[in-house]
């Protein structure tokens, strides 16, 4: 973990109440992807976790869904202005149990982190397959990002107005992976977790207090012991998942 | 002694900041970010009889200048503390620690405070009788005179460290409290624990917490910690431990000055990893300010 000043460089709307936001800053305690950074925002106690998109160099790339009061407060920022925030949190993607076939499978807030994800996993020689869902077509983002880095990009929206109609359970219908990684709403991991006939890893999402295992805010139980989502996770093997009755 | 130290029953602290049990988990994973020998003393995680996993989530909801926690005192146990825990923070913390107990039955209490004072770790018992966040137990011993002498009492005669009373604001006369705890033998009172509190979200409808309601921290509650400090530091003769929403070096000389012998620092450590540590550094320049020479000097200074 590291405390540091971001500048931003850049905030745009990518699509409905998503937004993009680029920072520069010290980038070098964010060493997997699947991380987080939890940012100070004035005028509101807690941080707010925000899962990484991309960290190369000294630019830092994340995404978010304007939620609430603090992430509002976030799209109204512009170029130059400075943000505390915290680097380097969670544990992040185990790249080296993907196999050659992994596929990527991201909903919702959960698409970012599968973007350095796949990066990572090219630098590695995998080619990762995407599968991006979305609720609908004024929602879907980073399907031209994704085509870029050269690998199958399959986008699903519920109400079928953009891609194959349906879920992210649908759209993998048929597949050939050799292993999964996902991030997105509990009830998407779970659907993933009972329909995908791999191994993989669920990125988990939780009310956290502080983001780095002080507080015991985000606590959940797994097949191997109680592990905070913030500092043990966000990302559970599919194998220690144990979901709530 | 230098400027900064103090004497809690007998333990010289370097100086007065201690960080508050259940924001500093065993101490030791703070030492990942800076040598947590600068500190005064650590106030360990809350720690019970068997162990606990606590509340379902949401544990947390955010207020202004504050946030609300029901963690409901997750801990590995008494027997893990000692045999895992306290391991892994001697390895990175050479001071004494305040060791924070909670317990469901007057049984509880005397179990795991017994265990607790024997280790070496430990120099100070801190017995949480204040828990907002468990049905039975917790906070239901702090809230009459009578229950919390009597587990003052209990305590008090299996250990042979100084036993701090960790009391609840959620009461109506704390210092009526405070004084039954004196009475039956207690070293000293900490104070404050949180004030209840709950959110409710506009989304669903539905508390935000699991728990629904939970316990309120943070900058908010500082005033009503100061006041209350205040209130008791002119009714008993033992020291106090001042805690609730303290944020700066400013804040420690303030609930200092209205009778705190030594201060807890909570919430602000989750929100700023290095807040304990900023807090120390700050010091010095706080007191040259207000030409304060020493900080013992200026304890319950305001009254």
């Amino acid at each position: 973990m590291k405390q540091s000043i971001f500048k931003i460089v850049s905030n745009k709307k990518l699509a409905d109440i998503t937004y993009e936001m680029v920072l520069q800053g010290d980038c070098t305690d964010i060493t997997r992807p699947g991380q987080f950074v939890n940012i100070k925002l004035d005028g509101f106690f807690l941080r707010r976790p925000i899962s990484v998109c991309n960290s190369k160099d000294d630019i830092l790339t994340i995404i978010y869904k304007v939620v609430g009061k603090g992430t509002e407060v976030m799209a109204n920022m512009t170029e130059g202005e400075e943000l505390d925030i915290l680097t380097g949190l969670g544990n992040g993607y185990e790249l080296s149990k993907s196999g050659d076939k992994p596929l990527l499978i991201g909903g919702g807030a959960g698409v970012p982190p599968m973007y350095m994800l796949a990066i990572e996993l090219i630098k590695k020689g995998v080619t990762p397959t995407v599968v991006l869902g979305f609720n609908k077509k004024s929602e879907v983002f980073y399907e031209e990002e994704f085509k870029a880095l050269g690998i199958k990009t399959i986008v699903a929206t519920a109400d079928g107005s953009y891609g194959i109609k349906g879920f992210v359970t649908d759209a993998i219908k048929g597949l050939d992976y050799t292993y999964f990684y996902t991030c997105g709403p509990e009830m998407m991991l779970k659907a993933l977790y009972d329909n995908t006939t791999t191994s993989g890893q669920l990125s988990f999402e939780a009310r956290m207090g502080c983001g780095f295992g002080a507080c015991m805010g985000c606590t959940c139980e797994t097949l191997y012991g109680n592990k905070r989502i913030c500092k043990d996770g966000p990302v559970l093997e599919k194998e220690e998942v144990k979901w709530a009755d | 002694m230098g400027r900064l130290s103090v004497n809690l029953s007998g333990l010289v602290l370097d100086n007065p900041i201690i960080p508050a049990s259940g924001t500093f988990g065993f101490g030791y994973e703070f030492a990942e970010y800076y040598d947590i020998n600068i500190l005064g003393s650590i106030s360990l995680k809350g720690t019970t009889k068997d162990p606990r996993y606590g509340n379902p989530l949401p544990r947390i909801a955010e207020c202004s200048s504050g946030m609300l926690n029901a963690v409901g005192l997750q801990n590995p146990g008494v027997d893990k503390v000692i045999s895992e825990e306290l391991p892994k923070l001697r390895k990175c913390f050479s001071k004494k620690a305040v060791a924070n107990v909670s317990g469901f039955s007057l049984e509880d209490y005397v179990y795991t405070c017994e265990k607790m004072d024997k280790q070496e770790e430990v120099g100070i018992l801190e017995v949480n009788i204040s828990c907002p966040n468990v049905k039975h137990g917790g906070m239901s011993f702090g809230t009459s005179a009578e229950s919390a002498a009597e587990i003052t009492r209990a305590v008090k005669s299996v250990t042979k460290k100084p036993v701090y009373m960790k009391l609840s604001p959620n009461v109506t006369d704390i210092v009526s409290i405070a004084k039954a705890c004196e009475e039956a033998g207690a070293d000293g009172i900490a104070m404050i624990n949180t004030l209840l509190g709950m959110r409710i979200n506009l989304r669903d409808k539905k508390p935000i917490l699991f728990n629904k309601s939970g316990g309120f921290s943070g900058s908010a509650i500082f005033p009503v910690a100061v006041s209350m400090v205040y209130r008791v530091y002119e009714a008993i003769n033992i020291p106090i431990i001042g805690m609730g929403g303290v944020t700066t070096a400013e804040d420690v000389i303030e609930m200092m000055l209205a009778g705190a012998t030594a201060v807890e620092v909570g919430a602000a450590n989750l929100i700023e990893p290095y807040a304990c540590k900023n807090i120390i550094e700050g010091l010095p320049a706080a007191m040259d300010k207000y030409k304060i020479d020493s900080l013992e000097s200026i304890i319950g200074g305001a009254h």
